[in-house]
């Protein structure tokens, strides 16, 4: 399931700590890059290979806000709605963005290219509103910002 | 006053640089010295936690035992995700190498052969700055086997974490950092004798930690001279909401909140009235606009008005606010947020959000306000970790100091004949 590389690279991570299991949170993210998701027959590969009971791994990964157990679309917007970015008007970005994709917080657009969330505090209330997509954020948003961005997204 | 945690200098975060500005004189001093000498120093200088307990770190150090058969652990706290927070980002911007040198500082005081530094996972950009901080650190052995010559070892790994607020929890993150979810542990026992892997751990915030060279470097005495005497030295405060230059600003303690908002973050746009603060992060009690005059940024002025500096995280609402979407909101990210471990928590929290709502759209009930305070008084105290009371204490206080907010929210009742 997980590839020769990522293999090596799971390897490597269980010398940093003293227990297989300690490694699970690491090992999820590394089958979530190569994946984009965490499917069923993922937790029990991963399951065997960190010595674990696959409901372990299953209350891990839905624990997470982080941890996706569906695919998700090309691109994942996250969008703060939290206090600092409710108070900079995050409302119109996430208006702006529902429209755009053509799907509400929590779902996919059927062409697969949109995931929606709306998220909790991202740690950017400077900069707020602002969105995420992967590890990338924009900060200081407005809706025709908002837009903008969407656009360029192919 | 002159910047020391966000120091004014462009290319700080490359090591050279840092370098350049005594960057690590502070660890080859502290491994000229005696650990206990350098918890002393740290003791001493009266540094208390960045990350909301404002604990005193000289002395949480002393909890560790000194004869142990067992490896000790430093977990470093970056999961930093109270809104309206968003001061560890900039260190790992700015000062990833302070973190790192004050790691090692502190692994040396405590005799710690293994530090991990816990990071939320949204910040996967800033983990991957301080990674290379890291790898350059290791490179030029100020991490790793026998550091500088001295003989001392000890690794430091970076965890990413992968998205719940709850992990910032102390004993929640050592779970989390064992490959569980994170369930806060009841305490006791404490850390410093049962921690992660059932061994002796310290857990520091980044801030905090990042605080320990620049003590080292400059001696205690100078160092407890700054800012509030029974909580000194220079603190990261994030200014948000309703200001014209939102951000983070380094400042001595005891800096008036109301400078924070004129003279840092550039007052309020329109030159609006304030209404609110929230003066440290989501869960601290919020203090009524006209209230916050004279009230400064440190642990006892703040406890003195009413709140607490929690993660020094200030979100500023002007006239036009509409607190109860404020509130609501909040309440919302505490059941979202709540592990489920206790029943007050779990089903309390979203208790508190489902009338809230209710307020919120005009249709509260006039025994509403009532029962919010109830079911926030039997949450308080009765969890085993702090969010209960996270959860408790922004309802509590916006009902105590804008109580008219929601009698204005009250649904009219038809009298009947």
């Amino acid at each position: 399931m997980l590839t020769p590389e990522n293999l090596k690279k799971v390897e490597d991570l269980r010398k940093r700590y003293p227990t297989s299991q300690a490694a699970l949170l690491p090992v999820l993210w590394i089958a979530q890059e190569q994946e984009g998701w965490i499917s069923e027959d993922m937790m029990r590969f991963l399951g065997g290979l960190l010595n674990l009971p696959y409901g372990h791994i299953l209350g891990v990964v839905t624990f997470y806000t982080m941890y996706h157990s569906k695919p998700q679309g090309k691109y994942h917007i996250e969008v703060c709605t939290n206090v600092s970015c409710m108070l900079r008007g995050s409302d119109k970005i996430l208006e702006t963005i529902e429209h755009h994709c053509g799907v509400k917080p929590g779902q996919n657009s059927s062409d697969g290219k949109w995931t929606v969330s709306e998220v909790e505090c991202m740690g950017a209330c400077g900069g707020a509103p602002m969105l995420a997509i992967g590890e990338e954020y924009h900060e200081n948003l407005t809706p025709e910002l908002t837009e903008k961005l969407l656009s360029s997204l192919k | 006053m002159e910047r020391h945690i966000l120091p004014e200098i462009p290319n700080y975060h490359v090591l050279d640089v840092y370098e350049q500005h005594g960057g690590y004189g502070a660890l080859k001093k502290a491994l000229t010295m005696k650990p206990e000498e350098v918890t002393d120093e740290v003791k001493k200088s009266s540094l208390r936690g960045r990350g909301g307990a404002c604990f005193p770190t000289g002395l949480k150090w002393t909890f560790m035992p000194k004869q142990t058969t067992k490896p000790k652990y430093l977990c470093v706290n970056g999961d930093e995700s109270e809104p309206g927070t968003f001061k560890d980002r900039k260190i790992f911007e700015v000062n990833p190498h302070a973190l790192i040198e004050g790691t090692v500082i502190a692994c040396y005081a405590m005799g710690i052969t293994a530090a991990y530094i816990y990071i939320r996972g949204e910040y996967g950009k800033w983990i991957r700055m301080l990674q290379k901080a890291l790898d350059d650190a290791y490179a030029k052995g100020y991490v790793g086997e026998n550091i500088l010559g001295s003989g001392f070892s000890t690794n430091i790994i970076l965890h990413k974490g992968a998205g719940a607020y709850i992990c910032g929890e102390e004993s929640a993150l050592m779970n989390s950092l064992e490959g569980q979810r994170g369930y806060p542990r009841v305490k006791p026992p404490f850390p410093a004798q049962h921690g992660v892997w059932g061994c002796p751990t310290t857990i520091n915030n980044v801030e905090t930690i990042s605080n320990v060279p620049l003590i080292i470097n400059k001696g205690w005495e100078w160092y407890s001279k700054i800012g509030a005497t029974k909580h000194p030295g220079p603190i990261l405060v994030g200014v948000s909401g309703h200001v014209n230059k939102p951000g983070v600003f380094e400042v001595a303690t005891g800096e008036l909140l109301t400078d924070l908002i004129y003279k840092y973050a550039g007052g309020v746009p329109g030159d609006k009235k304030i209404k609110a603060v929230i003066p440290g992060g989501s869960s601290t009690m919020i203090l009524r606009g006209e209230a916050i005059e004279g009230v400064r940024m440190d642990a006892d002025s703040l406890k003195a008005a009413g709140s607490s500096v929690g993660t020094a995280g200030m979100i500023v609402m002007d006239e036009d606010t509409n607190l109860i979407r404020v509130i609501t909101r909040i309440a919302k990210f505490y059941y979202h947020e709540s592990c489920g471990q206790c029943s007050p928590c779990r089903e309390g929290t979203g208790w508190l959000w489902k009338i809230l709502k209710r307020f919120e759209a005009g249709d509260g009930q006039s025994t509403d306000i009532d029962l919010l305070m109830d079911i926030a008084n039997n949450i308080e105290g009765n969890t085993i970790c702090a969010l209960g009371d996270a959860a408790a204490w922004p309802v509590q206080s916006m009902i105590r100091r804008f109580r008219d907010e929601f009698e204005k929210r009250v649904r009219p009742v038809a009298i009947a004949s």
